[in-house]
């Protein structure tokens, strides 16, 4: 149980710290990549979720054969995999 | 501990929703619809089956999804070999989801039902995210809720619940034109009913001829897990991308695990993408694993699951798109091809084969690698 309150305070903390960024958003902070300059990272092959299906399937086989969970960026359970 | 995450995900929650001052308009993604035929074969099991996934705008501020999904699974796998008999199933997922567009803040909620014969979960997932610091950050912040009902086929006196929650948080930032990285976290809270109800532990039992007993595996009524990765999306010159990402978990259980990923996209003649894809990953064993325990209730929590055990696997992929041309589509709609293939390879240090017939506990280790295929049509429209 302490190790679950350790993990808890991890978690708020960086959420918190998230927020403070976020905080900031309302001070005029000059973005150093000008919208115009951000083509490349535009591309579609620059997309993470380019193909999102795939990438929930991915995530199932995954899940399914392995203790890791978390993070990855789409859903999770119910499983078939004895 | 629900009580936590959701003050914590509320606090969160109103304090992103009034960060941003200044602001235009950001927007959804494009209407889309992709159908998959999906393959995993290994192990001694077999499943497939189709997916399919739709997007549609409704409005430049409001979108829908839905999502089903089906894995028929034939499994003959060295779990169910050393203990039990062969069997079929199919389990059907159904997701539904909505998207509104607030200026700079988008929020999406969905629903979603996973069923399978001795299986039934339900959940709902809540998530907010919000660009920021002239949207070169995108903060994003998320809640799950599972509810799961487990049943064991040929018992109907059989019932039993668990349920999941999950609370996420992530910070995306824009580094250079080139350079884009992610920082995400996830807690997983269980409780309930966390074992197979199907799966045995085995203990020496020298009263029997084989000199091995079997029971049924005992696990804790909580798991927690924590969840961070770091990823970096690189733009090359020559107009080819460069992923990588690395995770960390560990959860109260005493499983630690890690995992890389290396990939890479690279357009062909303007009408191909090829996929290459390394992965690798490693994890430790649970504290109440075993392969094979002394006697009869050796101690009060029993596993040899071996996806609880000790191992590592390794993930080799290739994928290939064909960017259909719009004069072959109806209306001249873009689309695409695709067809991406796993290799996957596991190796298992400290759970062995059962069914390889030596001597009980000196049993060569148990491995086996997987084929994943998947093939799949995107059309945006």
């Amino acid at each position: 149980m302490i190790i679950d309150k350790k993990k808890l305070l991890i978690g708020a903390v960086g959420c918190l710290s998230l927020l403070n960024l976020s905080a900031c958003s309302s001070l005029a902070i000059e973005p150093w990549v000008k919208p115009y300059e951000r083509q490349n990272l535009a591309d579609p092959i620059m997309s993470n979720n380019r193909h999102p299906i795939a990438n929930m399937h991915i995530a199932h086989v995954y899940e399914a054969r392995e203790s890791s969970r978390g993070s990855e960026g789409t859903g999770g359970g119910g499983c078939g995999c004895n | 501990m629900r009580w936590y995450l959701s003050l914590c995900f509320l606090t969160c929650l109103l304090l992103i929703s009034t960060a941003s001052k200044n602001v235009e308009a950001a927007v959804l993604q494009d209407d889309r619809v992709d159908v998959l035929y999906h393959s995993y074969k290994g192990g001694g099991m077999s499943i497939d089956g189709p997916a399919i996934l739709l997007r549609k705008k409704t409005s430049e501020t409001l979108a829908v999804s839905a999502y089903y999904y089906v894995d028929s699974i034939s499994s003959a796998s060295v779990d169910v070999m050393s203990t039990a008999s062969p069997y079929t199933e199919k389990r059907k997922e159904a997701q539904l989801g909505l998207e509104y567009l607030h200026e700079k803040t988008l929020m999406d909620f969905s629903v979603r039902q996973s069923k399978e014969n001795d299986y039934l979960a339900k959940s709902v997932n809540v998530n907010i995210s919000q660009d920021t610091f002239g949207d070169l950050t995108n903060l994003s912040l998320g809640l799950a809720y599972s509810d799961n009902e487990v049943k064991r086929n040929g018992d109907e006196f059989f019932a039993e619940q668990s349920r999941q929650y999950r609370i996420r948080a992530g910070i995306s930032q824009i580094l250079t034109r080139n350079l884009s990285m992610n920082l995400n976290f996830e807690a997983v809270t269980d409780e309930g009913y966390l074992n197979n109800p199907y799966r045995s532990v085995r203990y020496i039992d020298n009263s029997q001829p084989s000199g091995v007993g079997y029971q049924s595996e005992v696990y804790p009524s909580t798991r927690n897990s924590f969840a961070t990765k770091i990823s970096a999306s690189y733009f090359l010159p020559y107009r080819a991308a460069l992923f990588i990402h690395y995770r960390y978990f560990s959860d109260s259980w005493e499983i630690d695990a890690s995992d890389i990923e290396i990939s890479y996209r690279h357009p062909i003649a303007g009408v191909f993408e090829l996929e290459l894809k390394v992965r690798q990953y490693q994890q430790t064993q649970a504290s109440f694993y075993s392969d094979l325990f002394p006697y009869n209730n050796a101690q009060n929590y029993l596993a040899r699951d071996k996806e609880l055990s000790e191992f590592d696997d390794l993930t080799l992929g290739l994928g290939f798109t064909y960017l259909v041309p719009p004069k072959y589509v109806y209306g001249d709609l873009k689309s695409e091809v695709s067809l991406q293939w796993d290799y996957i390879k596991f190796d298992y240090k400290n759970f062995r084969d059962p069914t390889a017939g030596t001597v009980v506990g000196s049993e060569p280790l148990y491995g086996f690698s997987a084929n994943v295929i998947r093939l799949f049509y995107s059309l945006y429209f």
